[in-house]
């Protein structure tokens, strides 16, 4: 595993202002993430996950520090950083096929071709014509997965994608995309509040404490493919990771007393 | 085998009494009116029974006259509503899209929005003379305003998460008004079109009213002038009827263009 550096963040800090004050989102992120790594981001609410990938994502430009990707500062949003919301965002009036295309015309072979080819990899096969309001949240979030990929983007950026699934459809999702990163190696960048995704899906867990959003601790997944949620590995990590949440609560604790 | 007839026939004659059943009113009305207008019992003046108005109605067909002033009046509020409608469209857009076109320019079409018709027309009528360009231009001034103010609402209630999405995927700006801007709001669009659409042909009547040789509105008031009242029920019933026409045109637009709406159907 040589592979190249991605993602390189340094020095990264972001304030929210309001009229009530100035609130600390994220404090001092270092992080560095490699070609085609699944990296997965987990931490309580409030810890700042979503802001960090807004940012990586150029959704959000106000903050201290640099985060370049391939070695060029992020400067705005783009087609090479793929973003998953949480909500599939599909244009209503499109047909599947379409809102993939988006603003490419599907009359273009090329573009035809690849639209099809990534209707297959998401398993949508049979609905090309459908109207998002004929989809099921998973599906509808697949065409949105489509979407991103059709555009050859550098890194994928997910936050919470599946949080409104119900846990079967979770898990399908979660061996969907597995299967996308394996075939595909999109360098994977993943924002959950799920231990069981966090581990399940990465090579690495990043975990991010709050007030104000920091790095806790990096925990590296070397379990192979496929992994089985039950198995004595899995669930060691899985107790890494509470460890680390307990971490975080203690903390808290002391930090509350103190003041 | 008698069993898929039976159903036809039964579906055949429900059809028939749903048609039977929504025509009794109007018909029994026309009936009555016919008999109280022979036994003198109505004015034949003011309310000319309808075997009257249908007499006239074939005279101006078979003259030729009634299609002649239909074609004028469609050709004049046509006009007007593309001219309007076209840069009420436009400008709906661009408002919509920039908050600083919004600041310059908003203010002032409200403002103009609020001065009625009848106020207007005779001004429009010293600067442009009584000749076409007026009757168009105080069409086109109605039909602007109904597309510009839906226009421009439609836009800003884009879900700003697909402006969002749009911002991701990298849309040109023009991308961003015809494939984003533009389909989502159509339902508001559509709105809209339909009512200026409306608003162009009933202000034909202003127009055609005020000085003119030639439309239906001018069939009209020339009839009142001699006493023709069954012209004048002529000029109103097909006012009426080209009017449904045009909406059910605008509807049926509707139907293609926003079936994708997940909305409440009745």
């Amino acid at each position: 595993m040589s592979a190249t550096n991605l993602l390189h963040i340094q020095h990264l800090s972001k304030i929210f202002h309001s009229a009530k004050g100035d609130v600390k989102a994220l404090h001092n992120i270092q992080l560095d993430i490699r070609e085609g790594e699944f990296v997965t981001v987990i931490g309580p609410s409030g810890c700042g996950k979503s802001t960090l990938l807004k940012i990586i994502a150029g959704l959000d430009v106000d903050y201290n520090g640099t985060v370049s990707l391939g070695g060029r500062t992020v400067e705005g949003p783009g087609i090479d950083k793929g973003f998953i919301f949480q909500e599939p965002r599909l244009f209503p009036w499109l047909t599947v096929e379409r809102n993939i295309a988006a603003d490419l015309s599907l009359r273009k072979p090329e573009v035809r071709k690849k639209v099809d080819e990534l209707i297959e990899l998401v398993r949508l096969k049979g609905f090309e014509k459908s109207y998002p309001r004929e989809l099921s949240g998973g599906m509808a979030q697949r065409v949105a997965i489509a979407r991103a990929l059709l555009r050859n983007p550098k890194v994928l950026l997910l936050d919470e994608p599946f949080g409104a699934l119900d846990a079967f459809t979770r898990a399908h999702m979660q061996e969907v995309l597995l299967d996308i990163w394996e075939r595909n190696r999109t360098t994977m960048i993943f924002v959950t509040h799920d231990i069981d995704e966090a581990v399940f899906l990465a090579n690495r867990i990043i975990v991010l404490k709050p007030r104000p959003g920091a790095i806790q601790n990096v925990i590296r997944v070397d379990l192979t493919f496929p992994r089985k949620k039950s198995s004595t590995a899995f669930q060691q990590l899985r107790y890494k990771v509470l460890g680390e949440f307990d971490k975080i609560e203690e903390l808290e604790l002391v930090g509350g007393a103190g003041i | 085998m008698s069993a898929p007839t039976t159903a036809l026939t039964n579906r055949g004659t429900r059809k028939t009494t749903i048609v039977l059943l929504g025509s009794l009113i109007p018909v029994s009305l026309l009936v009555g009116w016919q008999v109280l207008g022979d036994l003198g019992y109505i004015s034949t003046l003011l309310f000319p029974t309808p075997l009257t108005i249908a007499e006239a109605f074939g005279k101006l067909i078979e003259s030729g006259e009634l299609m002649e002033h239909l074609q004028i009046s469609v050709t004049r509020a046509g006009l007007g509503f593309l001219l309007g409608g076209g840069l009420g469209l436009q400008l709906g857009v661009l408002v919509g899209l920039f908050r600083q076109t919004e600041r310059a320019l908003d203010p002032s079409v409200q403002m103009l929005r609020m001065i009625p018709h009848l106020a207007v027309a005779p001004l429009f009528i010293l600067w442009f003379g009584i000749g076409e360009e007026s009757k168009v231009l105080l069409i086109a001034k109605g039909a602007f305003f109904p597309l510009y103010i839906n226009t421009f609402l439609g836009i800003r209630n884009v879900d700003n998460k697909l402006f969002e999405v749009a911002r991701v995927l990298q849309f040109s700006r023009f991308k961003q008004v015809i494939r984003l801007a533009l389909p989502a709001s159509m339902p508001n669009i559509l709105l809209g079109l339909r009512l200026s659409l409306a608003v162009s042909w009933l202000g034909l009547v202003v127009a055609e009213l005020m000085a003119s040789t030639s439309g239906i509105g001018y069939l009209m008031s020339d009839a009142r002038q001699f006493n023709k009242t069954a012209v004048v029920f002529v000029g109103i019933i097909v006012f009426a009827a080209v009017g449904k026409l045009i909406d059910s045109f605008v509807k049926l637009l509707e139907h293609r263009l926003i079936k994708w709406r997940d909305s409440y159907k009745g």
